[in-house]
């Protein structure tokens, strides 16, 4: 094993760049002759555009054009499309209102893109945007709440009562079955609260048509740059796909927000054309938090059925998920194939049913954010869990471990195969880390202090790497979710690898290179791992879903099987041996039981020259590609304990301890691993304590359209984590790994509010639970508390 | 247009702005130096923080003109000589950065907080991060690199 | 932002004949406010007039019973300055706690002062100090001073130039911060000084900053927390948004207040 290879917490490569300052994310670029784009937006929810007026912005400083949907109607460019399609319960297709690049008749959120200016420096643009005088007529706005109610405004004519879908999974009888011969049922009502994703590096792009190639390019803050190319191609129809190569460069933070395609990209692309120079746009803060993709937002109700010795019978949920405005790229698989099929649980309960209702709002498009579906899921389960130990007094780490799934593989009845997990190894491991044993302890001397103590668990499990492609096909998915790699080898020996996946912060550079470096003894200098363009990395489905080590490491692995093997090969002609003889070993092709050797570089140069072995019957050259379609989803899992302090005067709540114990399988770099989990925690606890999307019910506007009023988890707001891994090695993919991106913040939410609610003795609290909505539930709270 | 000079990373600098123009804009715009970033428009992410005659201040909450005569250093001049500063090492060997957008902020932060505070703790560093958003490293590894880097420099 | 001109005077008499001169001229203190206000776009001012270069305006002086502190001096040299931390350490832990580390190196007590935003904190420790604020024309008394959100008595051409504090018996700064912006959702300035007992809020109150005379009252009588944990301000004057309710912002400021009395020194 080289001392940079798999399990080592080796340093960072990327780090170099990026703490001197000199990484260089999109906004970093300019190219000659750059143009500055700035979008005239929505004011209004909802609103009919009466007319555009653009004469006195065609005449301020600097204006070179400004761009409104008649022009992308009349160049023949398409709208943006959701690549997922769902089916309702009665069969028919969801009801997917068109999402316009530019809005020409309609505007169906604060923020919807209406016209583009283009000028010489931003502030010209600013100021000529200004000038344009869009007439709107103003139409009710439509929230999550009443959205379905009877005579609510229509956001898109093609869904009727604003549902694009109402969809099902499970078997409904049976589960209706199990309920009635229940000794208890338990019952909960929840919202899952929308977030902002706020990736520290705000979306930009540059379009830059190149007239004598008739080529464009574009630099994206994109989490997968060939997806972004074959929508922009395929369906909009910015350009045919080999005249479009789309460069996503450092990229600031994604966690799901930059998978997306959005009109702002698409019409830097397409107007760079039509003014025959580059664009360049850069959202600011405020843009961001009106036109990023939101995250979660789900109003759900859920019952679970028990025996009368706690085991669970059946679960039913029954979910309302806010889609937004329009559906974004991935928007109908999140709270459908992300969510329902999680509702299991680590647990073994034989019927469960889900509905959920995808509607239409006059809201910011939904779509994945960090978790997807799996922490909306986790915290139905882990919730209505907790309420039904407390309700039956069984010891809620107790009453989880009697209903854990305890033999692998194991189908439950929401499609899922979990193929292997030890859940009892990380509650074990959980309770003794978090030393469970002495909480009543500490619970009482905080009571000494005036302050209230309470406990929360969440044993969450998710899936990752979703797969395989023809099982995801079936359910709706428009493309593959497989991932490509090519390791060229050069003459020299040196290595580069091209993979499909991107990094925008996960560490690939470093993590991908430790893989090479195990399976051929390089060190990690003579390793280059190339990913984000499209003119260099041939094809690739990008980063989200915890799925680049599942997934796209596998797939650098199987290209290395293949370039291992040619390389034998002509070793073994090379040292006048037999193939099955020659192993590669510490950077060295040796013949087993001699001293006959041959060094990588000795090796890989006579690849390239030819010269020793039967170029006949071994092509020169050494560089093999592979796609990876792995055989299952990976199920990650894990046990959060959470222990919080809350000042009953104020209404604060402390995180006084916080344990995850987590099984990831196989493990690349520790040290990248857990930083994966504290930022994953930190977004989760973020959604239980402090953040949140709020939209007027009245006017649709953004409430919380800043960092001075949508609440940023800071540094201050946490202890140090404790952490610990239980492996299981994964089956379904030759390293055994499982994903580590989302786990954070897919169990800790609930972990957080099963405190909370512990610490006052109430049932519920809705996310987040602030100082102001804690001290009320005290003041509300049936049984009072000592101050 | 008026014109402004000033140090930065201890060279003479000097170009037209307008009045309007902010200090982050100068340096990234004019002089190139892109290590500083903009990560809000409320001043309350700290990815621009440069310091200003020695002291930590949000260029994107300063007009290049106030800057006039001063004298700057942006992440590119940490790295005297080329050999890294602790804090800069410290983050590297912590793991106190993901996506490496708000690193620049972070880190003349936290040099800035060292110079003021050599004998930190843990929950004085937190404290003093409240100018400074990060989305993914949860701030445990930055934390920690602080410390680190505030012993060695002690040391 | 909008443009404008900017000037950078190089004493106090020239700031304020530009401030005479210029039509919708702003003074720039640190700009720590104003800046952000500009980018916004929620300001157009045709001039700004920094006050930067006026080192006159930066000072800290400890004279007889009282700190004077030029206008211009950031939040960050009152939190550090050692003749505060003796006389008055409830306002240099005051000022240790505005914004952020990189907000005190820049902005001033004086551009706090002159926006009297109902959440910054100076105005509290200024009106339950009873500190003197003196002016390019005047000296006006704490009382006269703030005049509800945004406003204060200072005319148009007229510029801080210091504030004088009395040295308290004891006082105490808590603040309970928004949990987004930082800034004070309530914040509750306690004095003993030698001219008497003074309970003010910022960040609650719809007119700004405010005092508290059933508190002060009290207090007079009994200098304990429990004195005045029966008092609670009326939740009709209190402001109410998404981070909590004029209920929950009066409630707050009894809680605060009790914390500020305790921790007095």
């Amino acid at each position: 094993m080289s001392e940079w290879g798999i399990g080592k917490p080796v340093r960072r490569r990327e780090d170099d760049r990026f703490i001197r300052g000199r990484g260089q994310y999109t906004d970093d670029i300019n190219r000659p002759n750059q143009t500055h784009a700035v979008f005239v937006r929505s004011p209004h929810a909802h609103a009919l555009i009466r007319s555009i007026d653009l004469e006195e912005a065609n005449a301020a400083p600097g204006v070179l054009a400004i761009l409104t949907g008649k022009d992308v109607a009349e160049d023949g460019l398409a709208g943006l499309i959701c690549g997922w399609t769902v089916h309702s319960k009665d069969g028919s297709e969801m009801k997917a209102g068109g999402h316009p690049i530019l809005a020409a008749e309609k505007v169906r959120y604060v923020g919807d893109h209406v016209v583009l200016v283009l000028a010489e420096t931003k502030a010209q643009a600013l100021a000529a945007a200004d000038l344009v005088l869009v007439d709107y007529e103003p139409l009710p706005a439509v929230s999550l709440k009443n959205s379905t109610e009877p005579g609510s405004a229509q956001v898109h004519d093609e869904a009727p009562g604003n549902l694009c879908f109402e969809w099902e999974l499970g078997d409904k009888a049976a589960t209706e079955d199990a309920f009635s011969k229940a000794a208890r049922t338990v019952s909960i009502d929840l919202a899952n609260n929308r977030l902002v994703p706020n990736a520290m590096e705000p979306r930009a792009a540059i379009g830059d048509y190149d007239a004598g190639r008739d080529e464009y390019t574009l630099w994206t803050t994109s989490q997968n740059p060939h997806v972004a190319r074959l929508v922009l191609s395929a369906f909009v129809g910015v350009a045919p796909e080999h005249k479009l190569r789309v460069i996503a460069p450092d990229v600031g933070g994604g966690f799901g927000s930059k998978i997306f395609i959005y009109p702002e990209e698409t019409a830097c692309a397409w107007a760079s054309k039509k003014i025959g120079r580059p664009i360049k746009w850069t959202a600011d803060r405020s843009e961001a938090f009106l036109a990023d993709a939101h995250g979660r937002d789900h109003l759900s109700h859920a019952e679970l059925a028990l025996d009368e010795d706690g085991k669970f019978l059946g679960l039913k949920v029954k979910t309302k998920a806010n889609l937004g405005a329009y559906l974004s790229t991935f928007s109908a698989a999140v709270p459908t194939y992300l969510y329902g099929t999680l509702l299991s649980g680590q647990y073994d309960i034989p019927a469960i049913y889900v509905e959920v209702d995808g509607v239409y709002t006059t809201t910011s498009p939904v779509d994945a954010y960090r978790g997807a579906g799996r922490p909306e899921a986790t915290y139905i389960v882990e919730r209505i869990v907790e309420t039904a130990a407390r309700e039956t007094g069984f010891d809620p780490a107790e009453m989880r471990r009697m209903n854990f799934v305890k033999t692998f593989p194991h189908q439950t009845p929401v499609i899922m195969n979990y193929d292997i997990g030890d859940f009892e190894a990380s509650l074990d491991k959980a309770l003794e880390v978090a030393d469970y044993a002495g909480f009543p302890d500490r619970k009482e001397e905080a009571a000494k202090r005036g302050k209230l103590r309470g406990i929360g668990f969440s044993t969450y499990i998710e899936a990752c790497g979703i797969a395989p492609s023809a099982a995801v096909g079936s359910l709706g998915a428009g493309v593959g979710l497989w991932e490509s790699a090519e390791v060229q080898v050069a003459p020299t020996g040196k290595i580069e690898v091209f993979t499909g996946s991107h990094s925008h912060g996960q560490g690939h550079e470093t993590t991908f290179a430790q893989l090479v470096s195990e399976r051929t003894g390089l060190p990690l200098e003579d390793i280059e791992i190339i990913h984000g363009d499209t003119g260099r990395v041939q094809f690739g489905m990008g980063t989200y879903g915890s799925r680049s080590g599942a997934v796209g490491m596998s797939a650098i692995f199987k290209a290395i099987d293949k370039v291992e093997a040619k390389a034998r090969k002509i070793a073994a002609q090379l040292m006048e041996a037999a193939e099955d003889d020659v192993v590669l070993e510490n950077g060295a092709f040796t013949v087993k039981g001699t001293d006959k050797s041959l060094s990588w570089p000795e090796v890989t140069l006579a690849a390239y020259t030819g010269h020793g072995f039967d170029t006949a019957e071994i092509e020169p050259g050494l560089k093999e590609s592979a796609f990876y379609d792995p055989l299952n989803f990976t199920f990650p899992a894990g046990c959060h304990i959470c222990e919080v302090e809350i000042d009953p005067e104020t209404g604060v709540t402390e995180i006084v301890n916080f344990t995850a114990i987590d099984d990831f399988g196989t493990i690349i770099n520790p040290m990248i691993v857990e930083g994966q989990v504290h930022g994953g925690l930190v977004q989760g606890i973020g959604q239980a304590l402090y953040e949140h999307g709020i939209y007027d019910e009245e006017s649709g506007q953004l409430m919380t359209g800043s960092f001075m009023d949508y609440c940023m988890p800071r540094a201050d707001n946490f202890p140090g984590f404790k952490l610990g891994f239980t492996p299981t090695v994964c089956p379904s993919n030759p390293m055994g790994m499982k994903g580590c991106g989302e786990a954070g913040a897919i169990g800790s939410p609930p972990a957080v509010i099963n405190a909370i609610t512990d610490a006052l003795g109430i049932k519920d609290i809705p996310m987040p639970a602030t100082p102001a909505r804690v001290w009320a539930a005290i003041q509300n709270s049936a049984t009072p508390k000592a101050a | 247009m008026p014109v402004v000079t000033m140090t930065v990373n201890g060279k003479s600098v000097s170009g037209e702005v307008e009045g309007r123009t902010l200090l982050v804009n100068f340096i990234r715009d004019q002089l190139n130096l892109t290590g500083t970033h903009v990560g809000c428009d409320t001043s309350q992410c700290g990815a621009c923080v440069v310091h200003i005659d020695g002291k930590a201040v949000k260029s994107c909450a300063t007009l290049a003109l106030q800057a006039d005569g001063a004298d700057v250093t942006t992440i590119e001049g940490l790295a005297a000589g080329g050999d890294l500063h602790p804090v800069q090492r410290a983050f590297k060997e912590h793991h106190g950065l993901q996506c490496g957008f708000c690193t620049p902020g972070m880190i003349m932060t936290a040099v800035d907080m060292i110079r003021r505070k050599p004998e930190l703790d843990e929950k004085t560093v937190r404290e003093e991060l409240e100018g400074n958003l990060c989305r993914c490293t949860g701030y445990h590894n930055i934390v920690k690199a602080i410390l680190a880097a505030s012993e060695e420099m002690r040391a | 932002m909008y443009q404008f001109d900017y000037h950078r005077p190089a004493n106090l008499k020239e700031a304020a004949e530009l401030l005479t001169k210029c039509d919708e001229a702003k003074i720039l203190a640190g700009g720590q406010t104003l800046i952000p206000t500009l980018k916004q776009r929620l300001a157009m001012p045709s001039d700004l007039i920094d006050l930067g270069a006026l080192k006159e305006l930066s000072f800290i002086k400890a004279e007889g019973d009282a700190i004077m502190i030029g206008a211009a001096t950031p939040h960050a040299d009152v939190a550090v300055n050692a003749d505060v931390r003796k006389h008055l350490p409830s306002l240099a832990k005051l000022a240790e706690g505005i914004g952020d580390p990189a907000v005190r190196h820049k902005g001033t007590i004086g551009g706090s002062l002159a926006n009297n935003d109902p959440s910054a904190d100076y105005p509290a420790a200024v009106l339950a100090l009873d500190a003197k604020i003196h002016t390019t024309k005047r000296l006006i008394e704490a009382d006269e001073f703030f005049k509800g959100m945004f406003e204060t008595a200072l005319g148009e051409d007229e510029i801080i130039t210091e504030i004088t504090f009395p040295h308290p018996k004891r006082a105490a700064y808590v603040k309970f911060p928004n949990p987004a912006s930082r800034y004070a959702m309530v914040g509750v300035f306690v004095a003993e000084t030698p001219m008497g007992i003074r309970v003010a809020v910022t960040g609650a109150g719809q007119e700004g900053v405010f005092r508290v005379k059933e508190m002060e009252d009290a207090l007079a009588k009994d200098w304990s927390a429990d004195a005045i944990s029966g008092i609670k301000v009326p939740a009709e004057n209190m402001l109410s948004d998404l981070h909590g309710d004029a209920e929950y912002r009066a409630h707050l400021v009894t809680v605060i207040a009790k914390r500020a009395v305790a921790a007095a020194i």
